[in-house]
């Protein structure tokens, strides 16, 4: 600590209290963090005018509720949006179930007695979680496209096909395709958590289980799954917080004319209505509503994992 | 994931027994191999479709191994017009928001370490909240619309100066950190930045460490950005290059024909869509291939403080 002395030479000396000078240090940070994360929500403004780019707020009209009720006004508009929240719900259930897999990817691995082979497979898998969908778009282009796609020679040539399949534009089984590329990216990523909680077990449990004559199975269903359970707890919180936030470049890359009506989930939903349409301020409305409820998922199943585990994961 | 596990010998003795057990061994060593084969053929397959023969791999011929390899293509694509301009957005993005994201990062985190601070506990918690909301996507763009940020290069690094993962990862570092260490120089009656950038950042290496390779990859990544504020195209980034190249294929043939102006006799090297896509596929996955096995001990290490802290 310093001396009171010291603090008093220090302000003398600067002008400004010691504690305001370290705020003023923090200040220019504080006003980025201002500018990028707290005003976009004025923006919510837009939701209750008819706003069009390039004119200001006070040049455009004021609607009230009009686009809240727009969204239920009409059965055309009712169905879009049951289209893409069904999509969205459904493709983000699909990733729940990947969440499932991930522990068991983990504890699979961990059996592995190889190390060599163990670290390889570990550091192998999460490659593709550094990738951009960009870039995952581009290899499953390179190994499904209808002409020269790795995937369509293999089996025309081993005769199981007649014609090339058009997996890339395809309307059926998109959440599925969409699902298994989010697995291929994001499995092994999502593996590493889980097998350094496995090997933050202690390993005298495993010691006295065998004393006790336990097999490996059964050391694995009593010693490793509930050691790694308050990991799963936390990732499937923090999933089903981001129910309804499916992120927009996956299904953006992977949009096209034929599979758009079951891709689009509601952040592409927005981008296509907001953007390409121009409704600004409808996409305004079903982005603010979207992060409202995101918001209070988040608070319910952070209050859920509360009751469970007894405490709260923030 | 770097523990030693020893292995008692009873233990695997009885396994070399079992039959059940090396079935399962077996089946588990191979579902592993299949998996990690999965995962990296792609990026085999691509890149020996870069050095072939370009009439083979158009019709889709190139599978196994490189057939007439040759290095031409890399030469041409980087003739295209707007494509080094792209690399040359996308490394400067790059480098300019890793450092001052890692920068941002240590400072922020050293500041709001300080018990002195005016509010500090409300200012760390205002930083970090972001984390868990967002105004959603259109009253973002519109902000940066208003703020001129579109058709800026500087739309690309501001934004995301401060990142409050990565301050949360520096903060929980720095903590960590004896005080003793940083009082010893306060005897000097040295100054906040003094014992900043002498004593704070030398020991937060290991973690900043973990923060440039996050920030670079998420930087190189990017494509939203593009692709929603930038339409001049000499700021598009090699990743919205990469991904109208793969979709406007009418496009991309008009950029073939143009770019082979002297042409070539040797058929094997004159670009066609598929070795246009494939190579500028692979200029913009090298880096990630070539930095992702000396780096990856500092991802997995990032993780599990943020994990840890949530």
């Amino acid at each position: 600590m310093k001396s009171s002395r010291l603090v008093a030479r220090d302000s003398l000396r600067h002008g400004i209290p010691e504690k305001y000078k370290l705020f003023l240090m923090l200040l220019p940070f504080l006003v980025l963090v201002l500018i990028f994360s707290y005003l976009p929500l004025l923006g919510w403004r837009y939701a209750f005018y008819i706003f069009k780019p390039g004119f200001s707020l006070e040049q455009s009209q004021f609607v009230g509720w009009y686009w809240f009720e727009s969204i239920v006004s009409n059965s055309y508009q009712v169905a879009e949006i049951k289209r893409v929240i069904v999509n969205t719900l459904a493709i983000s259930g699909l990733g729940l179930l990947v969440n499932c897999i991930a522990p068991i990817f983990a504890i699979l691995l961990n059996e592995i007695r190889c190390r060599k082979f163990r670290t390889s497979v570990q550091v192998l898998t999460t490659l593709p979680n550094f990738i951009s969908w960009v870039l995952v778009y581009a290899v499953a282009f390179a190994l499904l496209n209808v002409n020269n796609g790795m995937v369509n020679q293999a089996l025309l040539a081993l005769g199981w096909i007649d014609k090339p399949l058009n997996i890339l534009a395809s309307s059926k089984n998109v959440w599925l395709t969409m699902t298994l590329w989010s697995m291929w990216k994001g499995l092994g990523w999502s593996a590493i958590l889980y097998l350094a909680a496995i090997a933050g077990i202690d390993q005298e449990l495993y010691e006295a289980a065998k004393v006790d004559g336990a097999s490996r199975f059964q050391q694995t269903l009593h010693i490793t799954l509930p050691g790694i359970a308050p990991t799963f707890l936390v990732l499937l919180v923090m999933a089903i917080a981001n129910l309804l936030n499916n992120g927009m470049d996956q299904y953006y890359v992977f949009q096209n004319a034929i599979n758009k009506s079951s891709i689009e989930v509601l952040d592409l939903y927005v981008y296509n209505i907001s953007i390409l349409g121009g409704s600004f301020s409808f996409g305004t409305t079903v982005s603010m509503l979207k992060s409202i409820i995101s918001l209070g998922l988040l608070l319910v199943a952070n209050g859920a994992a509360k009751i469970i585990r007894g405490s709260s994961i923030f | 994931m770097h523990t030693k596990r020893t292995i008692p010998a009873n233990r695997l003795k009885r396994n070399r027994t079992s039959i059940g057990a090396f079935a399962f061994h077996l089946i588990n060593y191979t579902f592993f191999f299949l998996f990690t084969l999965l995962c990296i053929y792609p990026f085999y397959y691509i890149f020996i479709n870069t050095i072939s023969d370009n009439q083979l791999t158009a019709r889709g011929l190139v599978t196994l191994y490189p057939i007439g390899i040759h290095f031409e293509n890399y030469v041409q694509v980087m003739k295209i017009p707007g494509l080094s301009t792209a690399a040359l957005v996308s490394v400067g993005r790059t480098v300019l928001g890793t450092m001052l994201t890692v920068f941002a990062s240590a400072f922020v985190s050293y500041l709001v370490t300080k018990q002195k601070m005016w509010m500090r506990s409300f200012w760390y918690r205002f930083i970090v909240i972001t984390m868990y909301f967002n105004a959603g996507i259109i009253p973002w763009y519109i902000l940066m619309m208003n703020l001129g940020l579109t058709n800026n290069f500087f739309a690309y690094v501001l934004p995301g100066i401060v990142s409050p993962f990565c301050v949360v990862l520096v903060k929980t570092y720095i903590e960590s950190i004896p005080s003793a260490m940083e009082e010893s120089a306060q005897i000097d009656s040295a100054g906040y930045w003094v014992r900043f950038t002498r004593i704070i950042l030398p020991l937060c290496l290991p973690i900043l460490a973990t923060v440039t390779v996050f920030s670079a990859v998420w930087q190189w990544n990017m494509f939203q950005d593009t692709l929603f504020l930038m339409t001049d195209r000499k700021l598009y980034t090699l990743q919205f290059v990469l991904y109208r190249y793969i979709n406007q294929s009418t496009a991309l043939a008009t950029i073939i024909k143009n770019t082979q102006g002297a042409v070539t006799i040797d058929l094997s090297a004159v670009q066609t869509p598929t070795s246009v896509r494939m190579t500028v596929t692979m200029i913009v996955v090298a880096p990630i291939l070539f930095v992702y096995p000396f780096f990856q001990r500092y991802f997995v290490g990032g993780i599990m403080i943020g994990a840890v802290k949530g």
